[in-house]
This record gives C-alpha cells, structure tokens and sequence, in this order.
C-alpha cells in the first residue's frame, strides 16, 4: 500500500478531528458552568445572576453554532478513505454512532432553544431544567462517541462473521460499558470541564486586567476556580486509572509514551529525558513498584510470532470464503477452525515486519510530557485561584490575569495533547490488533487527499478565525448588569 | 337513570377532550411563539446561523457530492462483501 496515501489520509483525519476537538471540549465544560451559575439564580432570584449566566450562554453559543456538525466530517472520512475499516467495523461502530446521533443530538437541539430563546417565554424551573438538559445532552453525545473510540482501542464484545467480513456485535454492554470506555469518558469530559473552567477564569481575568466588570468576573471565577480544581483532580484520577488499562491492553503505546526500550521489573518513569523517579512507571502500570513494564525492544520480539498467527488468520479466511464459494463444507470448517484459532493476531499479518508495531516514539513521548505537564499546571492554577479569591490577606495582582488569561491556551494544549498520546501512541492499529492503517484504507489517488486535507485545513481556519473574532466582540461587550 | 349516567359521562369525557385539545393548541401556539420570537429578536445569532447555514452547505453539498462519495456505493451487500474480503484478502 502507498505509503503516501496512508500519511496523507492519517494526517486528514488527524487534523479534522484535532479542529472538532477545539470545539468539544468547550462546549462540555462551559454547558455545566453556565447550569450551575443558573441554579444560583434559580436559588437566589439576583439579577446579576441571570446576567452573568446569560453571558456566558452567549459564549457557549457561538461556540456551539460554530462547532456544530465539524465532526460530521469525520463519519465521510470513514466512507471515503477508510472505506475497509467501515464495512469491518461497522455493526460495532454504528450503534453508539446512531444513538449519539438520534438521542444525544435531537435532545441538546431541542433544550438549546429554550435555553436562548425561552427566558421570558417559560418559568425559571423550566428554563434550568432546558439549560441542564442541554448540557447534559452534549456530555451523553461525548459518551457514545467515546464508547466507539474505546471500543477502537480495546475491541469487545463482538464476533467476526467470515460470510459477511464484519464484526458482528454479541453484546452490547460490554462494548458500551467495558472499563477502557468509562475511564477514556470521564479522562475526556473531564478534560473538557477544565478547559470550561480556563476559559471562564481567564476571560475573567481579561475583564478584571481592563478594570470592567469586577463583581461579575470574580463571581465567575469563584465558580470556575471550583469546577476547575475538581475536573482538573478527576482527571489525573482517571489518567491513573487510564494508565492501568493502556499498560493491560496497549504495552506498546505505554512503551512509547515513556520511550522505555529495555521493560524491567521496578521500570524508572522519565520526567524528561535524563531525569527519572524510579519505580514509578512501575507504580503507575500496575500498582506495584516492583511491578514488570515491557519495553518497545520486548514487544517487537514478540511482534514476529504474532505476524506469522496473523498471516495463518487471513489465510483462512481466504480458504473459508473459497471452500464456501465452492459448496466444499468440510474445507470450509476447517478454514474456519483456523480463522477461530489466530483471529485475535488478525491485524499483525498485514505488517511486514516486527519494528512496524512501534508508533511514533518522539511525537508520544513528548506529547504526553506536554499533556501531564500542563495538568500538573492546571490543578496548581485553580488551586492558586481558590486561595488568592478566598485568602482574605491575598489580594489578586495584575500578572495573575495575566497568568489566568495565558491559561486559556494551555488547557487547550493540554487537550489537543491527550489525543496524541491516545491516537499517535496505537499506531500502526485503526482497530488494535485486527486492522492496521494499511489494511483499513481505500485506494485512492493521494493527490485526492492532498486537495481535500488542503480544503479542509483553509475551511476549519476560516471557521476558527470566524469564532475567535464572533467571541473576541462578545468579550468586549460585555455582560449586561442590572444597575 | 342508567342513560341518564351514560349521558353526564359521555359529556363529561367530552368536555374533557375539548379542553384537552384547547391545552394542546395552547402549547403548540407556545412552541411556534418561541421560536418566531426568538428568531426575531436574535443579536449575535443571525451571524452565527448565517455560518451554520455556509458550513452546512459546504459541508453535505460541496464536501460530500465532490470530494467525499461513500467509495462502496452502488454496490450490493453480497458485492461489498466480496469486494472487501478481496481487499483483505490480497493485501498482505
């Protein structure tokens, strides 16, 4: 397979959903920001509540409009260039796919328009009611579509059917509630809670930095300094619980994200290169500090035996489909009985040689430095924030709404980061174990994708320019304060 | 007298319906309301359908006619079948 083609269309898929992760996470976040600044409303009836959430709905809004529908993009993706990865996944994958698209999406648009359009229309109970639901509905949808990435990474539940060369599925829960999807959506939404709550604190610092609106800016941050602290905490919980199940199902991602080459018992974890804690990958892989990491070198090892397993499956399969052509059923039972036998090394037969299951190694290692890094950053800032709002003898300085309002981005780098541990770190697989990249994809021109990557990287600019100027005039704005 | 039973029962599940359908239309006039007058009074969101309406275009009229068409379309279940068995079949 052109080798070209792969590249090109990775780095497609790579990018669309890079720019849709911009917009997720935001949403997430802000949605149960803005329901909680609501519910104090609804508690206390002071105006200045309804204004401040009113605000920040605004800049949900136009987050949400200019976000909408940029990862429908991704599904055509599938069609087109992933077109084998679609038919052998897709019993497995269109279940989570058409219940976020008919439950969670129908529900977030309904409740949106009550939420904008309905404060004087309906009571303060159901307006609140609208505003939860419509966040809620935006985390549910970020929960099927993280069910079916899950599943990408840990593959369960299912049965290949040879007659019909798909993945066929048996058990619905155990794709939809299997511990690598619960970790991955509370690691996720969590993820997106904290960039909610960097960007409320940081465009609140913005307002305080212009001297504008201080009441309303630091009531603000009292509520995202809150929210922040805890998301930012349950995120580094569920990274550790993460890390348990990548060490479990992914060795060579976790290998790679650490680049350790040599596994050992009692494996050092790097900060960065040159400067380690000991024991403590050992810690975070398995809870025991003398417990044993495989390293990149082991697992190529293994790679040689798990190939020839691999070529035997797809072999099979070739022998099924044709002793079936023929009417040959004894032939075509025991294809099937060797098919059965080495289908879990499916994948590794389309490889050429062992180093090709080593994933990027720098591009992990580095992002996830940058992604635990900045998590560190994040739980010390909304800690930091806390303190300094609620200290009566600290006072708030001007570098710290410059510090908050720098925070923006970095909780965004944090994010954008998190995926590239996750998707870089499983390379070679599309589906791990069964279908690697070069398996999954359709034989196009590579200049096809070159134009549409080209497409794509001018359209979604032009979108992120358009929300950074729509929310930049917000901002300047203002919140509209009773008197 | 059972007639006379019948008869204040049926009217009465009758006038009941009648309100029922006064409330419903109630609720739909309610809805529309909500959203002419919402649309009417948009600010910032007349901008932001305008967006959604382009991307919205770009996306299913332009994106998906010219440069995303579905690469197994036109074939039958038992021809997408074969036709990716052979895809996986020969690669390695």
């Amino acid at each position: 397979m052109n080798i070209e083609l792969i590249d090109w269309s990775r780095a497609q898929f790579a990018l669309t959903a890079m720019y849709h992760w911009l917009f997720v996470p935001l949403t997430l976040g802000l949605g149960i920001i803005m329901s909680i600044m609501e519910t104090i409303y609804h508690h206390n009836s002071d105006a200045f509540w309804k204004s401040t959430t009113q605000f920040w709905q605004k800049i949900f809004g136009i987050n949400f409009a200019i976000g909408v529908a940029t990862g429908i993009i991704l599904e055509f993706e599938f069609g087109t260039n992933w077109s084998n990865y679609s038919w052998f996944v897709g019993d497995i994958f269109g279940a989570p796919l058409a219940i976020e698209g008919i439950l969670a999406f129908f529900m977030e648009a309904t409740f949106v328009a009550v939420m904008f359009f309905g404060w004087e229309k309906v009571s303060k109970r159901f307006h609140l009611t609208a505003t939860w639901l419509t966040a809620i509905g935006a985390t549910i949808s970020a929960w099927w579509i993280l069910v079916a990435n899950s599943w990408m990474q840990h593959p369960t539940g299912m049965e290949f059917n040879p007659d019909t060369v798909r993945n066929e599925m048996m058990d619905f829960f155990a794709v939809a509630l299997q511990p690598t999807a619960i970790v991955k959506f509370f690691h996720s939404v969590m993820s997106g809670w904290v960039v909610g709550a960097a960007v409320v604190t940081g465009i609140s610092c913005w307002f305080l930095l212009k001297q504008r609106h201080a009441r309303f800016a630091v009531s603000s941050m009292k509520v995202a300094a809150i929210f922040g602290l805890f998301a930012s905490l349950t995120v580094a919980f569920t990274g550790d619980a993460s890390g348990i199940e990548v060490a479990k199902q992914q060795p060579m991602k976790l290998a790679a994200a650490e680049g350790l080459r040599q596994g050992s018992e009692g494996a050092a974890f790097s900060i960065v290169p040159g400067i380690e804690i000991p024991k403590m990958l050992s810690i975070l892989a398995t809870h025991d500090s003398n417990g044993y990491v495989p390293g990149i070198n082991d697992l190529v090892a293994e790679g040689g035996k798990r190939i020839e397993n691999g070529r035997k499956a797809i072999a099979a399969l070739g022998d099924y489909r044709a002793a079936k052509a023929e009417g040959n059923d004894a032939a075509a039972v025991a294809a099937r009985k060797q098919l059965d036998e080495y289908m879990s090394d499916f994948g590794y037969g389309y490889l050429q040689r062992p180093e090709d299951l080593v994933p990027p190694i720098g591009l992990t290692y580095w992002a996830f430095r940058i992604m635990t890094g900045f998590g560190c950053y994040l739980i010390a800032f909304f800690a930091a924030v806390l303190l300094v709002l609620y200290h009566k003898k600290l006072k708030l300085q001007k570098w710290m709404y410059v510090v908050g309002f720098i925070t923006i981005p970095i909780s965004y780098i944090a994010g954008q980061a998190g995926w590239i541990v996750a998707e870089v770190g499983r390379q070679p697989w599309a589906i791990q174990d069964l279908l690697p990249v070069n398996a999954a994809i359709s034989r196009l021109n590579p200049t096809n994708v070159k134009i549409t990557f080209s497409l794509f990287l001018i359209f979604f600019t032009i979108l992120l320019i358009a929300e950074i100027r729509i929310l930049c005039k917000a901002v300047k704005n203002g919140p509209e304060l009773p008197d | 007298m059972f007639f006379g039973f019948l008869g204040q029962n049926i009217e009465l599940i009758f006038f009941n319906l009648q309100k029922r359908d006064k409330t419903m239309t109630n609720i739909w006039h309610r809805v529309v309301d909500l959203y002419i007058d919402g649309f009417r009074n948009m600010t910032i969101g007349r901008t932001l359908w305008l967006i959604i309406l382009i991307k919205l275009f770009i996306i299913f009229v332009i994106l998906r006619v010219f440069f995303f068409p579905d690469y197994l379309r036109g074939k039958t279940e038992q021809e997408k079948q074969e036709f990716v068995a052979l895809q996986l079949t020969e690669r390695p």
